[in-house]
C-alpha cells in the first residue's frame, strides 16, 4: 500500500465513522425519549416527520438558531474551552473501536490514466497493540471538560455539579479499569480486535460464567457513573442542583455537553459489546458483499441493545444518594473487580 | 524526516507549556498547562516506540493526577496570585544555574553520546516486554515500591483524619461529616 492510498483511507474511514458516530448520537437522543415515553405511557416525539424521526434535525437547528449567552461573571477562556474538551475527548475515543472484519475492494479502472488499486482494509479507523488503554487515556482526559465547566461558570449550582462529577468520575474510573483486567488477562492482548477475535465460537467473555459475568456487571455499574447517568446521574441531579455543570451554558455550547454525554455512552456501549459480547461476531452467511456487512450488523445491533439498556434502566432506577454513591464505588465494586482479578488470575495460571 | 518533524512540533509544545506554567498567575492556567507538558511528553514517549508508557503517562498522570490537582483547585476557590519580584537567590542563582545545566547537557550530547542513534524500536516498549520486565526481572524492587506507595496512602489518611478530633465525636457524628465535604448539604 503506497502512502497516497493509506492517507486517503484513513482520511475517508475517518469521515465515515464520525459521520456514522455523530448521527448514532443523534439518533440515541430520538431513542431516548421515544422509548421513555413509551415506558411512562406517552407518546413522544410524533410531529416532525414519521414516528418523529426527524426530530434530532429539528432539535439540531433549534440549538443553532438559539441566542448563545454567555453571562459576565464567568473565566471566558476555559468557560469556552470546557465544551469543545468534552466533545473532542467523546468523539477521539472512538478512533480504535473496530466494527467489522475487514474490506475488500478490488481494482477498479477509472477511464485509461487512472486506477483505483486494489483495497484490503480493516473496519477500524487504526488498529494499535495498546488500544484499549488509548480508550481508557481518552475518556480519562474527558473529566477536564466537566470539571473546568463547573469551575469557569462561577456559579454555585455549577461548581457543585463539577465537584461532584469529578469525584464520582476519578473513583468510579478506578473500578471501571479494574473490571476490565480480567478480560485483558483472558485474552492476552490490548488489541481490540484480538479481544475480539479470542472470543470465536461464542466463547464470549460474558458467558465465562462466573468470572466474566461478575467482571460485566462491574463494568457495567461503573461505566454508568462514569457517563453520569441514572442512577448515578448526580452532578446533573435537576431537583438539587438545578441542571449541575452546564446550568450557565445555552445554545450550541448546551449542545456540545449533550452530545460527549451520548457519544461517551455509545462508546462504552462498543467496549461493552467488543469485550463481553463477541464484537462483530455472529452467524455470517451468503454472497462476499453479505459476509462483508453481516458482522457490521451484528455490532451495531449489541450496541444498539446497550443503548436501550442504558434508557430502560435510567426510567426503572431512582437516583443514588451521594454518600451511597462513594460507598458503593469504594466499598463494594472496588474490592469485587480486586478479588476478581485475583481469582481469573490465578485460574489462568493454574490451567497455564 | 516526519520524525524529526513530530518531535520537534512535540517539543516545542512541552517547553512552551512549561514556561507557561510559570508565567501565568492563575493556579489553573498553570495546572493546564502542565497537563499539556504531560501529554506532549506521551507524545515523545509514543515516537521512541515505548506506547505502554505514552498511554500509562496519559492514564495516570493527565487523566488521574493532574484531576485531582485541578479538584483542589476547584474545591479551595484559589483566586488570582499576586505577582512578586521573586527571591533574589532565585535571580542570583536561577538563570546562570538553567545555563550551566543547558550547556553541560548539549556538551554531554555532542561529545560523549555514542556514534549512532537509536532505532525505533529497539528499546522494549510494549506492554508484553514490560511487563516480563516488571513481574519477572526487576519482581523485587516492583513490590517493594508498591509497598512503598501503600505506606504513603496509609501515611496521608492518618494525617487527613485527625485523631483526636474523631475519637472525641460520637460514632454517628463522624459518619455525617463525609458527605458535608463534597457539599450536598442533604437531610438524611
Amino acid at each position: 500500500m503506497t502512502i497516497t492510498t493509506f492517507i486517503v483511507i484513513s482520511i475517508v474511514k475517518s469521515i465515515a465513522v464520525i459521520a456514522v458516530l455523530l448521527t448514532a448520537v443523534a439518533y440515541s437522543v430520538w431513542l431516548e425519549r421515544k422509548v421513555s415515553a413509551h415506558i411512562q405511557n406517552r407518546w413522544g416525539p410524533t410531529r416532525v416527520g414519521p414516528f418523529g424521526l426527524l426530530q434530532p434535525l429539528a432539535d439540531g437547528a433549534k440549538f443553532i438558531f438559539k441566542e448563545d449567552l454567555t453571562q459576565p461573571h464567568v473565566y471566558r477562556p476555559l468557560y469556552i474551552a470546557a465544551p469543545i474538551i468534552a466533545l473532542v475527548f467523546a468523539i477521539t475515543s472512538i478512533s480504535v473501536v473496530p466494527f467489522g472484519n475487514s474490506a475488500y475492494i478490488p481494482e477498479i479502472n477509472v477511464g485509461h490514466w487512472f486506477t483505483i488499486p486494489e483495497i484490503e482494509t480493516p473496519f477500524q479507523i487504526t488498529d494499535l497493540n495498546i488500544g484499549l488503554l488509548i480508550v481508557l487515556g481518552i475518556t480519562s482526559m474527558g473529566v477536564y471538560g466537566v470539571a473546568l465547566a463547573g469551575w469557569s461558570s462561577n456559579s454555585k449550582y455549577s461548581l457543585l455539579g463539577g465537584l461532584r462529577a469529578s469525584a464520582q468520575m476519578i473513583s468510579y474510573e478506578v473500578s471501571l479499569g479494574l473490571s476490565l483486567i480480567p478480560v485483558l488477562i483472558k485474552s492476552g492482548s490490548f488489541s481490540l480486535r484480538e479481544i475480539v477475535e479470542a472470543q470465536r465460537h461464542l466463547h464470549w467473555n460474558f458467558f465465562y460464567f462466573p468470572l466474566g459475568t461478575l467482571a460485566f456487571f462491574t463494568y457495567l455499574i461503573s461505566a454508568y457513573a462514569e457517563t453520569n447517568r441514572t442512577p448515578f446521574d448526580l452532578p446533573e441531579a435537576e431537583s438539587e442542583l438545578v441542571a449541575g455543570y452546564h446550568t450557565e451554558y445555552s445554545a450550541m455550547k448546551f449542545a456540545m455537553f449533550f452530545m460527549a454525554e451520548y457519544a461517551n455512552m455509545v462508546t462504552v456501549a462498543c467496549l461493552a459489546t467488543l469485550l463481553f459480547f463477541g464484537g462483530w461476531l455472529g452467524p455470517v452467511f451468503g454472497p462476499p458483499l453479505l459476509q462483508m456487512v453481516l458482522p457490521i450488523f451484528w455490532f451495531c445491533l449489541k450496541v444498539f441493545f446497550f443503548m436501550f439498556l442504558y434508557v430502560w434502566v435510567r426510567w426503572t432506577l431512582p437516583r443514588f444518594r451521594y454518600d451511597q454513591l462513594m460507598a458503593f464505588g469504594w466499598k463494594i465494586l472496588l474490592p469485587l473487580a480486586v478479588t476478581n482479578i485475583v481469582v481469573t488470575s490465578l485460574i489462568v495460571a493454574w490451567r497455564a | 524526516m516526519l520524525h524529526l518533524i513530530l518531535f520537534l512540533f512535540f517539543g516545542t509544545i512541552c517547553v512552551a507549556g512549561a514556561i507557561n506554567l510559570l508565567a501565568q498567575s492563575h493556579p489553573i492556567n498553570s495546572a493546564l498547562s502542565l497537563i499539556v507538558v504531560m501529554a506532549s511528553l506521551a507524545a515523545e514517549y509514543l515516537l521512541l516506540g515505548a506506547e505502554f508508557v505514552a498511554a500509562v503517562q496519559v492514564i495516570v498522570y493527565a487523566g488521574a493526577i493532574m484531576v485531582l490537582f485541578i479538584f483542589v483547585i476547584m474545591l479551595l476557590n484559589a483566586g488570582q496570585e499576586e505577582r512578586t519580584k521573586g527571591s533574589r537567590v532565585a535571580i542570583l542563582f536561577g538563570i546562570p544555574g538553567v545555563l550551566l545545566g543547558a550547556v553541560l547537557i548539549a556538551w554531554t550530547l555532542l561529545y560523549h553520546a555514542s556514534a549512532e542513534a537509536v532505532p525505533i524500536g529497539a528499546l522494549p516498549g510494549g506492554p508484553h516486554e514490560i511487563a516480563r520486565l516488571l513481574f519477572h526481572e526487576f519482581l523485587l524492587p516492583f513490590e517493594i515500591t508498591s509497598v512503598l506507595i501503600l505506606i504513603a496512602i496509609m501515611g496521608a489518611v492518618v494525617l487527613a483524619s485527625r485523631p483526636e478530633a474523631v475519637a472525641k465525636r460520637h460514632p454517628d457524628e463522624t459518619r455525617k461529616a463525609v458527605p458535608e465535604l463534597v457539599g450536598a448539604g442533604k437531610e438524611r
